[in-house]
């Protein structure tokens, strides 16, 4: 391989410190002994241990974790459904109008899909808690489950559908047994980003929590308020940590699943 | 056993079937032909269930099927694509519509068994559809289509994707398999040569209309219109004005100048009717000095010669300025060929070589 010319390797040494110094840093700090967050004082892992007695932060987290799952559920159901109709259900009377529709709240400012549920939930006296914050969730997590799930349907045989009524097939039979095996990679990758946005998301989940339920970004959030503490970093380091290896293990099992493939599609032309 | 009477289908204005009556038989190989876009993919598919005629009604085994859904219809269809299920292996695409009939598994297992060995897959099996070859993929497609024992197999261009060679061997094993089983097939095919080799009858299709049903011979030798004529292989057309000479005898003058052409025809003219000859490239003979006993003979010059190996096709321009094609079996090697380019030659054919047809 050639040689990478001097500008070519600042710009990308540059580019990665922009990118990733932040992080480092932050890291870094995480196993600091000091409680004062900007001075070096030795290294530790103590941090790590307080945060498991943190009752507050491991709460939050919990409420977290299960908004995530649920919403993202709910949300790669109906986002799934959506698809499949504004795909397959042909020209319908305002098929444009709810295909934009759908589209909308991607583009939609999260302040004002926040705002605009606390109000609905107020005004039909919905006690704001786990179950508001899963609601919110799906609602704007499903269009994006939509989106990915109907790029996969435009690019799918009809005729394989066809072939299934065909055999023997009710429509449902079909969609169960042929369309959502075929599609499944796109369902999963779809509830994959729905729950990692429901992971992240601060805004939403802070006009639609409840006393009651408070999310891990609201916590961290409402804590750096109070001045940035190790226990903070500690807790961001472990997170830094999940995502890095599930981004890792999904990108070795896809890796993986394109040679096996390959390889299979090579034999078949040997044979 | 299959009866379409007057079906006719839109879409908005624009009319896919036009007032189609057609009967296809128990046992038949029927294929349907005709240019992209002629309604033969729309007719199959309201065979499936996939279309509904706009009006019209279509009987099978003496039942209308208007209001069977697909999955109940005992027809199956192989696609153009094959559409095989990509999750499935060989052998539990097989099965699928069997499994769905919710018979005991035990007879599942014979019958998958046995359409692999008719298709001869034995050893694939396990394997998945992107995991065989095209032509295996093809006779999957065939086996899954075949498994549910259907009284009516729809082909839709089942061998398009197909080299040639393999292709043609296919097309004999369609044919074995077809008489193996004894199931009705209708083949949706744009390659006249396909439709020829496989059908037992052949029916040309135009613009949502029949034009014409025959036996694969009868199509080639007596086409009923123009249209079919040109459609199916080569052919010559002449234009000119019939003259009865005799019964179902014609002298047609075809060029002033030109002593007129004698033909044979069944079809009845009238004394002055313009009409046209069409004569096979292979029927016209072509020679260097005017044979003495041909009905018909006209003088032309060599404008190009296609050399095809086995044989050679000649271009002959006739003094009024037609083209003609003559074909000829290279008996001999070419170096000893008697005709070349700007020769003058004779071109002569007898009175029973070609059709007469109305304009």
């Amino acid at each position: 391989m050639n040689r990478m010319s001097w500008f070519n390797a600042v710009s990308l040494t540059l580019g990665f410190a922009f990118l990733y110094i932040p992080m480092v840093i932050l890291v870094i700090f995480s196993f600091n002994e000091s409680k004062l967050v900007t001075v070096w004082a030795g290294f530790s892992t103590k941090w790590y241990g307080e945060l498991l007695q943190n009752e507050a932060f491991l709460n939050a987290a919990w409420v977290t974790l299960k908004v995530a799952v649920f919403s993202s559920t709910l949300a790669t159901v109906l986002g799934t459904i959506a698809a499949y109709v504004l795909v397959r259900g042909g020209r319908f009377m305002g098929r444009t109008l709810f295909s934009g529709m759908i589209y909308a709240p991607l583009v939609m400012p999260e302040v004002i899909t926040g705002l605009s549920l606390l109000l609905l939930f107020i005004g039909i006296g919905l006690d704001r808690g786990v179950f508001t914050i899963v609601l919110a969730h799906t609602t704007f997590a499903m269009c994006y489950v939509s989106v990915v799930v109907s790029s996969r349907l435009v690019t799918f045989d009809r005729s394989l559908e066809e072939a299934a009524l065909d055999l023997g097939c009710s429509a449902s039979e079909a969609f169960r047994l042929v369309t959502l095996p075929i599609i499944a990679p796109a369902v999963i990758s779809g509830w994959l980003l729905a729950f990692t946005l429901s992971l992240d998301d601060l805004v939403i989940a802070s006009f639609t929590s409840g006393p009651s339920a408070t999310t891990l970004p609201i916590k961290i959030f409402s804590a750096v308020r109070l001045g940035v503490s190790p226990e903070i970093n500690a807790l961001s380091t472990i997170m830094i940590a999940i995502v890095t290896v599930g981004v890792i293990t999904a990108s070795l099992v896809t890796k993986h699943q394109v040679a096996k493939q390959k390889r299979e599609e090579m034999e078949a032309v040997r044979t | 056993m299959i009866h379409f009477q007057n079906v006719t289908k839109r879409y908005g204005e624009f009319t896919a079937i036009d007032n189609l009556t057609i009967d296809i038989y128990e046992r038949e190989f029927y294929a349907l032909l005709g240019p992209s876009g002629c309604g033969k993919t729309t007719l199959m598919r309201m065979l499936a269930g996939f279309e509904t005629p706009t009006e019209g009604t279509i009987h099978l085994a003496g039942q209308d099927i208007a209001p069977v859904p697909p999955n109940k219809r005992a027809v199956n269809m192989m696609f153009q694509s094959y559409a095989l299920f990509p999750h499935l292996s060989v052998w539990e695409n097989i099965a699928f519509g069997l499994k769905r009939e919710k018979m005991p598994k035990h007879d599942i297992d014979d019958r998958v068994d046995e359409m692999l060995r008719l298709t001869r897959l034995e050893k694939f099996a396990r394997r998945k559809p992107h995991q065989i070859s095209g032509g295996q993929r093809q006779r999957v497609a065939l086996a899954r289509s075949l498994a549910k024992h259907p009284k009516l197999l729809l082909l839709d261009e089942p061998l398009g994707a197909l080299d040639k060679k393999l292709r043609q061997e296919t097309q004999f094993e369609l044919m074995d398999i077809q008489e193996k089983t004894g199931t009705t097939f209708v083949i949706v095919t744009h390659d006249q040569e396909e439709a020829m080799t496989v059908a037992s009858r052949v029916a040309v299709m135009d613009h949502g209309k029949i034009i014409q049903v025959a036996t694969p011979d009868r199509i080639y030798e007596t086409p009923n219109s123009v249209y079919v004529a040109d459609f199916i292989g080569d052919v010559n057309l002449i234009e000119g004005t019939a003259k009865p000479n005799g019964s179902d005898v014609y002298a047609m003058s075809w060029h002033e100048g030109h002593e007129p052409l004698a033909v044979q025809s069944p079809n009845g003219f009238s004394d002055g009717q313009k009409c046209h000859l069409a004569i096979r490239p292979e029927k016209v003979s072509i020679s260097a000095d005017k044979p003495e006993a041909a009905d018909n003979a006209v003088q032309g010059r060599i404008l190009d010669i296609a050399y095809l190996g086995n044989i050679s096709t000649y271009h002959v321009e006739l003094p009024t300025g037609a083209v003609i094609k003559a074909q000829a079996a290279n008996t001999r090697r070419i170096a000893r060929r008697a005709f070349t380019w700007e020769d003058t030659v004779w071109l002569s054919w007898t009175a029973t070589a070609g059709v007469l047809l109305a304009d």
